[in-house]
């Protein structure tokens, strides 16, 4: 008896997930659960710092720089998706994704700069400092983890080693991507509207 | 069925040096061998657990006992807490996990691999890190401190003022680095039994331990990451002078419980539900019966994951939550008891009417059940908030939970052993010195912990460090720690088990049980690529299928 026909075959053809999507889901499940405990220590501590400053004091909508991220997600998703057809569209809309969250990432640096050096606010300030700059930041560096992995699709892309075949990849990385600038809409509502 | 593994030209499998051996293993992203490597790490902090439990079972033996100073007590008890469950029953359910799952869907490796590897390698970093304390974690007089602040390290004993030195910031970082790992491989699990099933394999004929590896793979997802948020949080206050935890500056010490059981509940299902997987696999087998109920385990084991999301606080009903919370995880983890008892039933309506041979891992099943129904039982009396305020923090909640992890858990896991070490080794384990490891085992078991219920309703709080004569603790004292050392007798003869028949055990051949999963199809231990071709599954018991293909599952579904 050889294995081959020990047991029956299936009658219908046998299809499963892409194993990088899931993963990448798997992986967006656990960050979500890591915010979601960083939103509720901001929220749950939201005014109850007994020294200043308070937020309403300091922060400023960054509302350029959230259009920036925002519209990032646009052209990641438009990026994966001409992979295909126009190898040059994809290498610039990916630059261009590239370019909004560097951009996206000066205005967290900008903010944290005056915060620090013109405000006065730090880390260790009051409770407002310490779950601001945990959360933002928390959230700063996945935009850091993501433009580090779009670059190097953007360095093998200008080598021309990033085929049709890499596709799947571009969209798990693309998964991430939109994961991020979600978290995001959470943490600016969180932050900048509620917390003010 | 032997014919589903390639014959391997003698010159390949020629004993190599063991400098290369050992280079094989450590650089190994094979599932099996990983599999291997988490049970043996396992094994060796169950050793270093079990040697701080019967430091504190000696110290408790007498009133004003002191075989150890209160600071090495204190040390004890956090260390024992921490390593059972972090690095002995994490690493031994991930490593079962990792061995069979691809094995039983027919896969020849986990889904990833390198981050299997990876994922194996931070968690055992992570134990390193947590003993390296006991010489490198500088406590008040820059000797060698572990953490001495409990496994909860609540705050704000956690915070730099109460916990100076760094033995705090080592506890911080082993669960970290561990908590990434267990990440990483449950992200793992899932992807394998989501995208790597052999043809056939449909979800409705999954064996249930897949199932239940599963759900509890989506439940580290929800469940570790809490922790892992609030350990970064914890470094934030420790090392950059953030307020989270630090009541001074209006933080609250009471989020850190939040956070802490937020995770430490699910947790517990985390570990318990591979071990009804165990059951659910086992049981049938020794029953010679199908599994009872299989649709309503799986309902089961998602709705427990689901309820065990939400009862956390439970833990708190001591601290003076408002009657509504009370209330509501009172009602909540009284509901767990639902699922649970399910689940229960459908093992006995196994068992009913089969032919039961009771080898070693049956007998530990059936321990397993009886033992997780009294745990069950207690945790329905500690669920009620008015009975849990009289008994919390007492002994009578240690030995609640140990019955759980002991007497549940670990039963579950000896069973585990017996049932699958022919696979792993292609030895039989000894029935003999199994029935010796069994007896002793339950024996010392119910000493310690039925006993241990007592002192706790006597008034004995958990964590002393000695007593007063003449409470009536003494003897019950006595008795618990004889209890101890009889399982740990009881181990030392599994360890030896374990390692004699590694060499002289009973040739195990590809299904020494008879069973009806596909881990049983190939030979024992596995080839690296474990099916020379790819099975294909018409039943959720495809050797049954190829054994009686006169009458086989599949017409029935």
């Amino acid at each position: 008896m050889t294995a081959t026909t020990s047991f029956p075959n299936p009658a219908t053809e046998w299809r499963l997930p892409s194993r990088g999507k899931v993963a990448m889901a798997g992986l967006i499940i656990a960050e979500s659960a890591i915010f979601t405990i960083f939103v509720v220590a901001y929220l749950f501590y939201m005014g109850k710092s007994t020294t200043g400053p308070t937020p309403s004091e300091v922060l400023e909508t960054p509302i350029f720089y959230t259009i920036c991220l925002l519209s990032s997600s646009l052209t990641i998703h438009l990026a994966a998706k001409s992979l295909q057809r126009d190898y040059r569209l994809f290498l610039v809309l990916l630059v261009l994704t590239i370019a909004l969250g560097g951009l996206f990432l000066f205005g967290t640096g900008q903010e944290w700069h005056r915060l620090v050096y013109e405000r006065g606010l730090t880390i260790s300030t009051n409770l407002f400092g310490t779950t601001y700059y945990s959360l933002v930041g928390l959230h700063a560096f996945h935009v850091t983890a993501g433009l580090i992995m779009l670059s190097l699709v953007a360095i093998f892309g200008f080598i021309g080693r990033v085929g049709v075949d890499q596709s799947a990849r571009i969209e798990v990385l693309s998964m991430y991507w939109h994961f991020v600038d979600a978290v995001w809409v959470v943490v600016f509502t969180v932050v900048y509207v509620l917390g003010r | 069925m032997s014919s589903n593994v390639i014959t391997v030209p003698v010159g390949q499998t020629e004993a190599r040096p063991w400098v290369d051996k050992l280079h094989q293993w450590l650089t190994t992203v094979d599932h099996k061998r990983l599999g291997i490597l988490y049970i043996v790490s396992a094994l060796l902090f169950l050793a270093a657990g079990g040697v701080e439990a019967l430091i504190i079972r000696i110290q408790l033996m007498h009133s004003h006992n002191n075989f150890v100073s209160p600071e090495v007590f204190n040390q004890m008890f956090t260390m024992h807490g921490t390593t059972m469950i972090f690095f002995v029953a994490m690493p031994v359910l991930f490593g079962f996990a990792n061995y069979l799952v691809p094995l039983m869907i027919g896969a020849s490796d986990m889904a990833f691999p390198r981050l299997n590897a990876f994922s194996f390698w931070l968690s055992f970093l992570g134990g390193l890190l947590l003993y390296f304390s006991f010489v490198g974690g500088s406590g008040l007089y820059g000797a060698g401190s572990a953490p001495d602040v409990g496994w909860w390290s609540y705050a704000p004993l956690g915070a730099r003022a109460f916990s100076p030195g760094h033995s705090s910031d080592y506890w911080t970082l082993a669960l970290l680095v561990s908590g990434f790992g267990s990440i990483g491989t449950a992200i793992n699990i899932i992807a394998t039994i989501l995208c790597l099933r052999c043809p056939g394999m449909k979800s409705s004929r999954m064996p249930l331990l897949v199932w239940m590896n599963l759900v509890m793979a989506g439940m580290v997802l929800l469940a570790i990451t809490p922790l892992s948020a609030a350990q970064v949080m914890l470094l934030i206050d420790r090392y950059l002078g953030g307020h989270f935890f630090d009541t001074q500056a209006g933080g609250s010490a009471v989020l850190w419980m939040h956070f802490f059981w937020i995770f430490g509940h699910p947790e517990v299902y985390v570990l318990i539900i591979p071990c009804f997987a165990f059951m659910s696999e086992i049981i049938p087998v020794f029953s010679r019966k199908p599994i009872f109920g299989y649709p309503v385990m799986v309902a089961a084991t998602v709705c427990i994951a689901f309820v065990s999301m939400s009862v956390w606080a439970h833990h708190m009903f001591t601290i003076g939550m408002n009657s509504y919370a009370n209330s509501f995880f009172t009602l909540t983890t009284m509901v767990v008891g639902i699922p649970t008892g399910i689940k229960i039933f459908n093992w006995i309506g196994t068992m009913w009417g089969g032919r039961i041979q009771f080898k070693t891992a049956m007998l530990f099943s059936i321990g397993f059940l009886f033992q997780f129904l009294i745990a069950g039982l207690t945790g329905i009396m500690m669920a009620a908030s008015p009975f849990d305020w009289q008994l919390s923090l007492s002994y009578f909640v240690v030995a609640h939970f140990h019955y759980v992890i002991v007497g549940g858990i670990l039963f579950a896991l000896f069973a585990a052993f017996y049932y699958w070490y022919p696979k792993m080794t292609g030895r039989m384990l000894s029935e003999r010195l199994g029935k010796w490891h069994f007896w002793l085992f339950l024996i010392g078991f119910h000493l310690t912990f039925d006993v241990m219920h007592i002192p706790g309703i006597l008034g004995m709080p958990r964590r002393i460090y000695t007593y007063e004569p003449g409470r009536g603790w003494d003897t019950l004292n006595f008795i618990i720690s004889i209890g101890a050392f009889i399982q740990a007798l009881a181990i030392l003869i599994f360890v030896a088990n374990l390692i004699i028949s590694y060499f002289k055990g009973e040739r195990a051949g590809n299904d020494p049980w008879d069973a009806w999963t596909l881990e049983w199809s190939t030979s024992s231990p596995p080839p690296a690529y474990n099916f020379a071709t790819v099975p294909t599954v018409a039943s959720r018991r495809p050797l049954w299928d190829l054994k009686h293909p006169e009458d086989p599952d599949s017409r029935y579904e």
